[in-house]
């Protein structure tokens, strides 16, 4: 490897593949995974059931980065980015086990960057807009307590791939949910300022809690882990006040389109660049 | 037949001799993320390799750093597979790794939690993890999220050390 510059080996020649995700030149996140989709599993929900979890996935990295140099302290945001990073390696292999079962052969590449907002299948509390640490401390434990259950669950789906990255994230996701909770302990239970402040981040995220129930029943669990949370945090239980539509059928709120736009204009911009 | 084996293991000693690109004082095999190495028939080496994080973007290095160690030591048919099932848990690290890991200032996990339904604890229970510098047991969390997925921020209060620590997962 010639390595005068940086610059110069990222350029080098990377055989056929061109690829964004971690920028051009790597593999595939399944690769020399067996593929086989086992007799008896419907292909077409398997692969909309990754792409749904790669979308709430996905889209959440993107909303965790934006803490990125905005976070109160360098230890939240190191945590932020990480908790990212996770969530945003979950979504690459479930893009890559959909592209594989729903016949198209796409890579994560054409699930993540040549979609549109109305082709994304992510529930909508993923994609609103950052607000202050405490909506961030909210929206991450109910989505965190939520992909915990989700993903206990699906580690005995007889997909083995879904169950092998669900029984992976699963570790993920309980150093995810602890964080969020033991902040939404300390903020809850901190100053007034801060109690009012979750108060108000709850209200937020109410409208938005339904739609995580419409495709996957684990409700009383999530219910079992919010109560232990806001008890402990002298805070309420959220009430549900549900909005019309949901982000699992496309229909999503405004904000989503512009999150699309920032993460999707280099390789839209330039579909076949490698670097 | 013979030269077959020997090859085979020659190409495994190679694999496990491979650093990890972000804690280079362990080898891969150290580190427990090399699931296998065998030669097929025809000549092709095949290494099986399992990911620690979902996210960890080191993987890749890892894959194409086998490959160039495997091309270079000889073989020309080299195939990297990537292995989820069972996922890699800190329990892989081994006791060699965990050694390498103390005598450069990062402390070791201690054993990963069990499998089923993950309980979510709210009260202080955090175990003592022992600074890799003095000894004591007196340390603190400082961030459990650090530069790499795989580690946590500590701090020891009798040296006043910060060091890392590799998070039990």
């Amino acid at each position: 490897m010639s390595d005068d510059h940086v610059y110069m080996t990222l350029a080098e020649g990377h055989e056929d593949d061109t690829r964004w995700a971690y920028g051009t030149g790597f593999e595939d996140p399944l690769h020399g995974v067996d593929t086989t989709v086992p007799e008896g599993i419907d292909a077409g929900e398997l692969a909309a059931l990754c792409v749904a979890l790669a979308d709430d996935a996905l889209v959440s990295a993107q909303r965790l980065a934006e803490w990125i140099t905005r976070a109160p302290e360098l230890e939240e945001e190191v945590a932020l980015a990480n908790i990212g990073l996770d969530l945003l390696g979950q979504a690459r292999l479930l893009y890559s086990r959909a592209g594989q079962v729903d016949g198209t052969g796409r890579d994560e590449d054409a699930y993540a960057y040549v979609r549109d907002a109305g082709d994304f299948h992510n529930v909508r509390l993923a994609e609103l807009p950052n607000g202050d640490f405490a909506f961030a401390i909210v929206r991450l434990l109910v989505l965190s307590s939520w992909r915990l259950a989700h993903f206990e669950q699906l580690a005995s789906h007889p997909d083995p791939v879904l169950a092998a990255i669900a029984t992976k994230g699963v570790k993920e996701l309980a150093y995810h949910r602890q964080y969020a909770a033991e902040w939404a302990v300390r903020l809850g239970d901190g100053t007034q300022e801060s109690h009012r402040r979750m108060r108000r981040a709850q209200e937020q995220v109410a409208p938005y809690l339904g739609e995580l129930f419409t495709a996957c029943d684990v409700r009383d669990e999530v219910v079992t882990v919010l109560r232990q949370v806001t008890e402990a945090a002298g805070l309420p239980m959220p009430v549900y006040r549900p909005l019309p539509g949901s982000g699992r059928d496309g229909e999503h709120t405004e904000h989503l389109a512009p999150l699309l736009a920032e993460l999707q204009g280099v390789a839209r911009a330039h579909p076949e660049a490698t670097w | 037949m013979v030269t077959t084996l020997l090859d085979a293991r020659r190409a495994r000693h190679v694999a496990e001799g491979v650093p990890d690109p972000e804690l280079p004082m362990l080898t891969l095999a150290d580190l427990g993320v090399l699931r296998g190495v065998e030669l097929t028939e025809d000549g092709t080496v095949v290494a099986r390799l399992t990911p620690t994080y979902s996210g960890c973007p080191a993987m890749a290095e890892m894959r194409a750093d086998v490959a160039a160690r495997l091309r270079e030591a000889g073989y020309a048919r080299v195939e990297i597979r990537t292995v989820l099932d069972p996922p890699w848990t800190s329990d892989w690290i081994t006791p060699a790794g965990r050694r390498k890991l103390a005598e450069h200032g990062i402390a070791p996990p201690g054993p990963a939690p069990r499998g089923g339904p993950v309980p979510l604890v709210l009260s202080p229970t955090r175990h003592a993890v022992t600074c890799p510098r003095c000894g004591s047991a007196d340390t603190e969390e400082t961030s459990r999220f650090a530069a790499t997925s795989c580690k946590a921020l500590w701090r020891c209060r009798t040296c006043r050390e910060p060091f890392e620590y590799v998070k039990e997962i």
